[in-house]
């Protein structure tokens, strides 16, 4: 008797599945992204930020979905919103702090994911595409941080806002207008804060899940890099696998599932028990509700824009304007784009590179973590003598690249993929 | 590899300094002993709240029948705060004072104190209210030491007496100190006494401040091991997996 149900119940979901597979590319698709999709072996550590970003943009839209419920984009009642969030919304204060603690997080994972592609020369051919790819959804990352900081209203909201649109306005002959048109009117107000809101939970969350879409579509096209920077598509089986590849699911979903729930302990310690984080994570200041008429001593952006805020501040101005300065952060970020350009090097992984790339690679990891310490500090003329010094050896990784890179010596390649 | 390894422990020990120093700086604050476990301290600094602070700040986000989270029944948030008849349980606490006339009063308009001890640190409240100072010079008859010229007249100097300010010169250095020169009413027994019994009342103060700020903090902290105790089971269970799937793999 049972078994027959059972038999019964096996033929329905065939049907089912055969139903939908004459409609749509179920099976395929499937296949094609999971089941018989070959990824290499060899993945380490480094190989677990890609899907864990992928895991904190869900987070964010889910818990941004129910913030969104009870959030009022008003000047008026913003920061008391957020505060009715925190006390009268029942669970509100753990959705807002997982969704402020995924911000912060957020970046952490990318960064740390752009890292893994500049060690292991992801980006190089054939996957400029797909860096190219990855870097819009970083800018596009950082809009959305930006836009939905102003939301709680509080200090650092206000004057954070104020000072980035102003820094809009230093572009020559059109900046006065450009500044208006991002506002929406002559000071950051209501109008700007209902932009903001709209932006940061339409706009730029549509535009990010398609390009992360994207992002996997390109990845899957060209293959996954490696550790070791090999293609493993040039030793396959009979039947067309790669040799030292694996089907992505189940070998990568699951080991992916262990730093899902390895990431989730560190992201559950801060959101119960520290989602502060010292005022890294949520600054002090931004408990104060905003006020137009009274400027903040100190302004610093959050920590993942500081890197950014301190070479800023580093260019001295020209003819009292701060335009080159705002040249010079649009280059740093820009100008991670040209990465598989720049880079001459015979191979792609820090494994098998000389001596002078991981020298100018570990200047780089310098220059970003003193910049961004830097940005967080007020300007004293030590600490701007400090960021020019750390803004120089940041440009100078990329635009010294095509040099460094050919008259490197490295290491030959193997053959095929190793395992540490 | 190795070079990348030791410059992440690097910039993860920078971090970590730079953490360290950003929170230094100003006036030194001593340290604020907060305890969220002692229901005790923090009734008896809600009943200080209530009947000191809402004269002219509100809390505006904070509603009375919140205070059931500090073990306080509803008879006991209406006796113990002996709040007027007209005033609901739901509702949120409102300062006696209208915000114009105390903008009159004292130049600028109280602070809603709802989420005070998240922009100001707890050390740095329980700081400030021991450290005001007679000082003829303000119109208040007041000053203070972490917030110098500030606009609030001393509204507990019943309770701590009046202090008044010394400056000694120590080797070229000038120091600070506070005197208490008139004791208050919570002098009973020898001066040394006095001050024990203030600082602890500004404890409990602080200590419902803090509570009042993010009053998840009554509940996030044990959720926090039960959720973390669930991730670590979960871990172990899908490393389990993960190493048995990955048996085959070299």
């Amino acid at each position: 008797m049972m078994n027959l149900l059972k038999n019964r119940m096996m033929n329905l979901l065939k049907n089912l599945i055969g139903w939908i597979d004459a409609r749509f590319p179920l099976i395929s698709t499937w296949k094609e992204h999971a089941s018989e999709y070959y990824a290499p072996k060899n993945f380490n550590f480094w190989y677990f930020f890609g899907s864990l970003a992928l895991l904190v943009l869900v987070i964010q839209i889910a818990s941004g979905i129910f913030l969104t419920m009870n959030y009022k984009p008003d000047a008026l009642f913003a920061f008391a919103s957020v505060e009715y969030i925190m006390r009268d919304v029942q669970w509100g204060w753990l959705l807002r702090y997982i969704h402020s603690t995924g911000a912060s997080m957020f970046f952490v994972v990318i960064y740390l994911h752009m890292f893994r592609g500049l060690m292991y020369g992801s980006y190089r051919k054939p996957r400029e595409l797909l860096w190219i790819i990855g870097m819009i959804i970083y800018l596009a990352l950082m809009g959305e941080a930006f836009m939905g900081y102003l939301l709680p209203w509080g200090q650092m909201s206000f004057w954070g806002a104020q000072v980035i649109v102003n820094l809009f306005s230093s572009v020559p002959f059109i900046g006065h207008d450009l500044a208006i048109l991002i506002r929406g009117d002559f000071v950051v107000s209501d109008t700007t804060l209902n932009r903001f809101f709209a932006l940061h939970v339409i706009a730029i969350p549509l535009i990010l899940v398609l390009i992360v879409v994207a992002h996997l579509v390109a990845l899957h096209e060209v293959g996954s890099n490696n550790p070791d920077g090999i293609e493993i598509k040039k030793h396959k089986d009979a039947n067309g696998r790669p040799l030292d590849g694996i089907p992505f699911h189940p070998y990568y979903t699951v080991k992916d599932g262990v730093g899902a729930v390895g990431f989730l302990i560190i992201f559950c310690a801060i959101v119960f028990f520290a989602p502060d984080m010292g005022g890294y994570f949520l600054e002090y200041n931004n408990f104060v509700p905003a006020n137009p008429m009274k400027t903040p001593e100190h302004i610093a952006p959050v920590w993942y824009f500081t890197p950014y805020y301190a070479i800023l501040r580093a260019v001295p101005p020209l003819f009292g304007s701060q335009f080159p300065g705002v040249v010079a952060m649009g280059v740093a970020t820009v100008i991670f784009f040209f990465l598989p350009w720049l880079d001459r090097g015979k191979v792609k992984s820090i494994r098998y590179r000389g001596p002078i790339y991981k020298i100018f690679l570990a200047l780089f990891v310098v220059s970003f973590v003193g910049l961004g310490w830097l940005g967080l500090m007020p300007a004293t003329p030590t600490y701007t003598l400090i960021s020019r010094i750390l803004a120089v050896v940041y440009f100078a990784f990329f635009l010294l690249m095509p040099w460094y890179t050919r008259i490197d010596k490295c290491k030959p390649e193997p053959d095929r993929v190793t395992s540490k | 590899m190795r070079i990348i390894h030791k410059l992440g422990m690097l910039a993860l020990l920078l971090t970590a300094s730079a953490m360290a120093l950003a929170s230094e700086g100003g006036v030194h604050l001593d340290k604020a002993p907060i305890d969220l476990k002692n229901t005790a301290s923090l009734q008896r600094g809600a009943k200080l709240f209530t009947s000191r602070c809402l004269a002219c700040h509100g809390a505006s986000y904070m509603r009375y029948n919140r205070l059931r989270d500090i073990g306080m029944s509803e008879d006991q948030i209406k006796k113990d705060l002996e709040l007027p008849e007209d005033v609901k349980l739901g509702s949120t606490m409102q300062a006696a004072m209208d915000a114009n006339s105390a903008k009159l009063a004292f130049g600028e308009a109280p602070p809603d104190l709802s989420v005070i001890a998240r922009s100001r640190s707890p050390d740095w409240l329980y700081t400030y209210m021991r450290t005001f100072y007679a000082d003829p010079t303000r119109a208040s008859g007041w000053n203070n030491l972490v917030f110098p010229s500030v606009g609030m007249p001393f509204v507990l100097a019943d309770l701590q007496g009046k202090q008044v300010l010394q400056i000694e010169n120590k080797k070229g250095h000038e120091v600070k100190k506070l005197v208490l020169e008139s004791p208050g009413t919570m002098c009973t027994a020898g001066s040394s006494l006095c001050k024990a019994a203030y600082d602890a009342a500004i404890a409990d103060l602080t200590n419902y401040l803090v509570f009042m700020s993010d009053p998840s903090k009554m509940v996030r902290y044990d959720l926090g091991y039960i959720v973390l105790g669930f991730l670590f089971v979960l871990f172990v269970l899908i490393y389990a997996l993960k190493k048995e799937l990955w048996k085959d793999i070299h």
